[in-house]
């Protein structure tokens, strides 16, 4: 009775001092709960055949026979086996390329030039993702494009890079390189700008050579910087870019370029399937969230990193 | 003492250190710079790789083929609208959230940051928010190109870890008490010192706005709503209306040339906008990265 009186109290307390700042979250509260929490609700008809005439709440239940429906279509391994190359490739080639970068700029003295290859790094990732896939397509093209045509001056026969399966993840992950590796580059900056300085004054004392330094104090340094950011790579795994997937992707190269994204978008917009496709999304998600807590949770013991 | 085989090593590796940052440096600003001069050149300089460094002859039947063009204009002057009033509403959702977030004593901090949290990792997916959108009411209209993409999470954090660390918890406990609440605290002290995150907000949002184009193709059905994006993706990648473009042109080749042009133009065009803010701010952009980073 007493204990109840005292949280009363507490919250009677925590709410004359704290209600303007209640007030000033009301709105985002709103907002989440509409456009993110509300469409949690909706993720039932992964369980159901949704009927538009029924709606979400009437639809009939039928259990997990649109995840059966998924495991045992022949679209199914496919589709993964893309996902996963196609996301690990990108980490695979993408997540060092950043540290590099980083690591050379840190090296740099010539500090005008420095700015200036940052400027130039970063600007890329401002390019939306369509008018980038327009320059692929532009650059790219087997008759016009300027790769195929030094290609040929090569004296090598030209390639449909954007028709060919095998040329797509290859095309994805190095666009997606050019686009982005001079932004992600800034986090790692950043974490060498924070090395205490002592490091290199007693490195130079001891006569190291550049080499030395960035073996023995740079990359040690950014560690704990790029496991935080591995592990948030990992969470995005099977989430990887449905934009420049979808827009990459035609008839030719769809053997390669259909990923779950992109098959979800197609099974649920424009089959109307809308069951199916909150049933492939929500496996999806679920499975997202599995990598990104075993990550974390092997990162936690392996070293003190970790996200939470 | 640097040895000499360490001084030497020291050398290679400046040159070499050099020269890579030299040659990545040309890779991403050639196609750039690529795509500027080939909007003005000939189309059959281009086609048979004529052009490198410099336009070959003048040509701007493909800025003045876009000039001419209605529905570019239109879907132009919705991404302005569109990123105009969508970033307005980001930056006072975001600043008026961020603020409680980041005082310390707020009883409801933690569970509020969860409740944020949890959307970063398990959304509803594609069909339930398409759903929802539609019986809200908000589907085909541009009220969803603005509500939709009202706060994001990424964006408050950087927001509540800049005000935490850049007004000193004194200030508010100075101010109140003289008698200042929150809400004056708020509006007459954080929002005044908070320019520079402000400014990193502004760009943040307002790019994401300008090169929005998954909400368009989900949630947009008349042509007249269109954002830029959307109409370019027909122009760029599906290579459609760039036929309907040139009615008056005669011969199949005239149209293909034209249409090369118009593709390098509209890249120009649609881009400018963004890369002239760009070099100017890019303290801004970069600052913002910076603030995310620090945890907590």
């Amino acid at each position: 009775m007493k204990k109840r009186q005292h949280i009363v109290r507490t919250l009677q307390k925590n709410w004359i001092r704290d209600w303007q700042l209640l007030v000033l979250c009301l709105l985002p509260i709103i907002y989440y709960i509409v456009f993110h929490y509300l469409p949690m609700y909706g993720v039932q008809i992964a369980f159901k055949n949704y009927v538009a005439a029924l709606g979400i709440t009437g639809s009939p239940w039928v259990g997990f026979r649109q995840f059966e429906r998924f495991f045992n279509s022949y679209q199914f391994w496919p589709l993964i086996r893309n996902t996963l190359s196609l996301s690990i490739s990108q980490l695979i080639f993408g997540f060092p390329i950043p540290i590099l970068l980083a690591i050379m700029l840190n090296q740099l003295k010539q500090y005008r030039f420095k700015k200036f290859v940052q400027t130039v790094t970063y600007c890329p990732h401002f390019i939306s993702i369509i008018v980038l896939t327009g320059m692929l397509y532009i650059f790219l093209s087997p008759r016009s494009g300027l790769v195929n045509i030094i290609l040929k001056a090569l004296g090598k026969d030209s390639i449909f890079f954007l028709g060919d399966p095998s040329w797509f993840r290859p095309v994805f992950v190095l666009s997606g390189i050019w686009q982005n590796a001079g932004w992600n580059a800034i986090i790692y900056i950043a974490a060498l700008a924070s090395i205490s300085p002592d490091l290199y004054e007693a490195a130079k004392i001891d006569g190291a050579s550049k080499f030395q330094i960035v073996r023995h104090i740079d990359i040690p340094g950014i560690i704990p910087t790029a496991v935080m950011m591995f592990i948030l790579e990992i969470g995005k795994i099977m989430n990887i870019g449905f934009q420049k997937a979808y827009l990459m992707q035609n008839g030719l190269n769809i053997s390669a370029s259909e990923i779950i994204p992109t098959y979800i978008y197609k099974i649920g917009l424009i089959d109307a399937q809308f069951s199916y496709s909150a049933a492939i999304g929500l496996f999806n998600n679920v499975i997202n969230i599995l990598l990104l807590v075993s990550v974390n949770r092997i990162a936690q013991r392996t070293s003190e990193h970790s996200l939470w | 003492m640097k040895s000499i085989f360490n001084r030497n090593a020291d050398t290679i590796f400046d040159i070499v250190n050099i020269s890579l940052l030299v040659l990545v440096t040309f890779l991403v600003l050639y196609p750039l710079y690529f795509i500027v001069i080939a909007s003005f050149s000939e189309p059959d300089a281009i086609n048979t790789g004529k052009v490198f460094l410099f336009p070959v002859g003048f040509n701007t039947t493909g800025y003045s083929r876009i000039f001419a063009e209605p529905s570019i204009w239109t879907a132009y002057k919705n991404t302005i609208l569109y990123t105009t009033f969508g970033t307005c509403i980001n930056i006072i959702l975001t600043m008026s959230f961020a603020y409680p977030l980041s005082r310390k004593e707020f009883f409801a901090r933690k569970f509020l940051t969860f409740f944020m949290m949890f959307t970063m990792y398990f959304s509803g997916g594609l069909i339930p928010t398409y759903l929802l959108m539609r019986s809200l009411g908000l589907y085909n209209t541009p009220y969803v190109m603005v509500l939709l993409p009202a706060l994001n999470v990424f964006n408050v954090i950087i927001a509540k870890t800049n005000i935490k660390n850049s007004i000193p918890e004194e200030l508010f406990e100075a101010a109140s008490i003289d008698g200042c609440s929150h809400f004056t605290f708020f509006f007459k002290v954080v929002f005044p010192l908070s320019q520079t995150i402000i400014a990193v907000l502004v760009l943040y949002y307002g790019v994401a706005h300008w090169n929005e184009f998954m909400n368009g193709l989900i949630y947009l059905r008349d042509e007249s709503l269109y954002p830029l994006q959307l109409v370019l993706r027909g122009i760029l990648i599906q290579n459609q209306a760039a036929a309907d473009m040139m009615g008056d042109v005669e011969s199949f080749l005239e149209q293909q040339r034209a249409a090369e042009l118009i593709k390098y133009g509209l890249i120009i065009v649609s881009t400018l906008p963004v890369l002239l803010i760009y070099p100017f701010l890019q303290k801004y952009f970069a600052k913002g990265v910076m603030m995310g980073s620090v945890k907590g």
